[in-house]
């Protein structure tokens, strides 16, 4: 299974590497919304420094709404879908495929993010693990919920306004978690900010669970 | 497809032209008498409250109002388990009215809520815990009925809403607690803490009762009326079966 | 005559030539629904090991309806309906990594080169790699074009290479929605030469087509579809 699963993650990736829509249009989006954040927020008077963290994390949601659509608008093809329940593919696998494919994504945006904040926003980087870990966990919470509620759109017409929707509650708690985790690491006190990791943790685990049970089920439709 | 007979008895019946009956005629009835009890305590015989002034009244609908949406989230989410684990349509039906009564319900508890905080605090809306957890509860629910009210066959609507049904009361939980830390780790000012901490009793105490009563039988009330008007929707869609297959098959005769 | 017992298969399902008892296919008073259309309106069919089936009919018969729901994409919910011994009421999903569907639509990725479509569907299938690359040159997908991205290929070159992730799987039961659509002369003729090597190493063949004359040297024989049902079926004498 596990085996499957990789071959399916390096398939998307194998398809974003040749069609490079991440690279060229999510990427820039991301750091876009920054900019654009600078120019509401007015640099000089501090606002932009305090609100860092929760901003990071606002692109970071915003640029992994794209990335989850994208995932699944790959699907789309004539017959794709239909072949991929023929071909013997278990679901659990091509879930935790997409997941992986969705988060190796998702990391490198962060990273980059992550390079401009520091630049443009002057932002100067203390606590470390908890920075790192907090990237970790909210990445695999964003991966793991998105990917499930993406299989629920998926095929639809109205995906593209369904998953928003769908989506961003749910990651409220991600949002409130990673941010707070930020503010306590840049801030210089950490211990604040390591029981928000272990709530988006629990949260990464409920959805890792409903995510295999519920992606078969999903699959089938007649 | 089998259909779950268990319903109440009147709705096997694929006959009736309303969704009413006498069980809902009582019940409604009794509502409304709760309700003209409620507006008797709750608006004359109860007093003001020291601090809040007459907007405590406001509370009597706004406290029970709250805790109606979050049974009819409960009750989405098992349904939704339901539907999922033993195909049950009757519960996939129950799952969605119980959706939308629970979204009527949190309206309301936004929207007294507000009415309360306006006089209250002087604004109308705060970011505390309890207003923004609502919040979030609303666009839960909007999600899941999103989902549910697709154009598409009913067993692709429900199996995709029942996903996120299922997952309803977890992220209920999840986003309350997160919002809770987050509203109380950052200490506030007490000019925003919720007026409910005050001791409530006597005639007040008795008033809100009356209101989880009144809140409690319009909630059911309501909950039966939209589970038939759906049930009786699907049933509508599927009749007509024999006769697709009978008309197909003289297609084919005279091809 | 005495039928042994059916040849063990692996998880892809290869067919190794052995006769197996009772028939591949087997429907009777089968209903299949699209949402509340009644596609398939009680079909009796019976299709027996290493044959060459056509089905024809008019537009709107029901013959893609058919060979989706004999692939287990399509539930049947009334009658018996049985493919390779599995009860398609009961699992369909069982019976689907032993069958072969060439659709409407190229289940290829658009993104995505000849060679790394056609060697991720035999991956996914657990077939053999090797197989993969034969099935591409037996298909005419050789050098160049094979990486070329799918997307750029023409109708032509597209069905070929579903239809090299159909044959690199060697799947039991072979379901062909037109195979023949959007191939030339010399395309046709390659496909129908792999049916018949197909059938002769032991696989059985279910296809649809509109090209009566070539479908017709082809097959064993012809089911006739009307109206979701069957109407007519013939043991074809020619070729």
């Amino acid at each position: 299974m596990w085996a499957d699963a990789w071959l399916v993650a390096v398939k998307d990736l194998r398809i974003e590497f040749r069609s490079r829509v991440a690279l060229n249009q999510v990427l820039p989006f991301a750091l876009l919304v920054l900019v654009l954040f600078a120019f509401a927020l007015d640099p000089d008077r501090g606002l932009l420094e305090k609100a860092t963290p929760g901003l990071y994390w606002v692109a970071v949601l915003f640029s992994a709404l794209l990335a989850l659509g994208r995932s699944f608008s790959v699907e789309s093809a004539d017959g794709v879908r239909d072949a991929l329940r023929l071909s013997g593919l278990p679901p659990v696998a091509l879930w935790l495929g997409k997941v992986l494919s969705v988060a190796i994504q998702l990391l490198v945006l962060e990273v980059v993010l992550g390079a401009g904040i520091i630049v443009l926003y002057g932002t100067s980087v203390t606590g470390w693990p908890l920075l790192l870990m907090t990237i970790v966990v909210a990445t695999v919470a964003i991966a793991t919920a998105g990917t499930l509620y993406g299989v629920v759109a998926a095929g639809l017409r109205v995906r593209e306004t369904l998953l928003p929707l769908l989506v961003l509650p749910v990651l409220a708690p991600v949002l409130i978690g990673s941010t707070r985790a930020f503010e306590a690491a840049l801030g210089g006190t950490p211990s604040e900010g390591w029981p928000w990791v272990g709530l988006m943790s629990v949260f990464a685990a409920v959805y890792v669970v409903a995510g295999a049970l519920g992606f078969g089920p999903l699959m089938e439709e007649t | 497809m089998t259909i779950e007979t268990d319903a109440p008895d009147d709705v096997v019946d694929p006959g009736p032209l309303t969704t009413g009956s006498r069980t809902t005629a009582v019940l409604g009835g009794v509502a409304l008498v709760a309700i003209a009890v409620l507006a008797l305590f709750g608006l004359v015989l109860s007093p003001a409250d020291a601090n809040q002034g007459e907007a405590v009244r406001i509370l009597y609908v706004h406290v029970p109002s709250a805790t109606a949406a979050y049974i009819g989230c409960f009750l989405t989410t098992t349904g939704s388990v339901l539907y999922l684990w033993r195909r049950s349509r009757w519960w996939e039906l129950v799952a969605f009215a119980g959706a939308e009564v629970a979204t009527l319900f949190t309206v309301i508890t936004l929207v007294t809520g507000m009415l309360w905080g306006r006089p209250t605090w002087g604004v109308f809306w705060v970011w505390d815990a309890r207003l923004t957890s609502t919040a979030m509860l609303l666009l839960l629910l909007l999600g899941y009925l999103a989902v549910r009210r697709l154009s598409a066959d009913y067993e692709v609507r429900a199996k995709r809403a029942a996903i996120v049904g299922l997952l309803l009361v977890p992220n209920v939980i999840i986003v309350r607690q997160s919002v809770q830390w987050w509203r109380t780790l950052h200490q506030k000012p007490t000019l925003f803490s919720n007026g409910l901490d005050s001791r409530i009793e006597g005639l007040m105490l008795f008033s809100l009762f009356t209101g989880f009563i009144a809140i409690a039988l319009v909630f059911l009330w309501l909950l039966i009326h939209r589970f038939r008007v759906a049930w009786l929707a699907e049933q509508v869609a599927e009749e007509g079966l024999e006769a697709a297959i009978a008309e197909r098959r003289a297609e084919g005769a005279s091809a | 005559m005495a039928t042994p017992a059916p040849p063990p298969t692996d998880n892809a399902g290869r067919a190794d030539g052995a006769p197996r008892s009772g028939p591949v296919v087997h429907l009777r008073g089968a209903v299949a629904l699209l949402g509340r259309f009644p596609a398939l309106a009680g079909v009796d069919l019976d299709v027996a090991p290493r044959r060459i089936v056509l089905l024809r009919g008019p537009n709107g018969a029901g013959k893609t309806t058919l060979l989706r729901a004999l692939a287990g994409l399509v539930s049947f919910t009334a009658g018996e309906a049985t493919v390779l011994g599995v009860d398609l009421r009961a699992d369909r999903r069982a019976v689907r990594s032993r069958v072969g569907l060439l659709a409407h639509g190229a289940g290829l990725y658009d993104e995505l080169t000849v060679a790394d479509n056609v060697r991720f569907w035999t991956r996914a299938a657990h077939a053999d790699a090797a197989d993969a690359e034969a099935a591409m040159g037996r298909l005419g997908l050789d050098g160049r074009l094979r990486d070329v991205v799918v997307g750029r290929l023409s109708t032509g070159q597209r069905r070929r290479a579903s239809f090299a992730c159909l044959v690199a799987r060697r799947p039991e039961l072979w379901l062909l929605d037109e195979p023949h659509a959007g191939l030339d002369r010399d395309g046709r003729d390659v496909v129908d030469a792999i049916v018949r090597e197909a059938s002769a190493a032991g696989a059985t063949v279910v296809l649809s087509s509109h090209e009566l004359d070539r479908s017709i040297a082809l097959s064993d024989e012809i089911v006739t579809l009307a109206g979701g049902a069957v109407v007519a079926t013939g043991v074809d004498d020619v070729g």
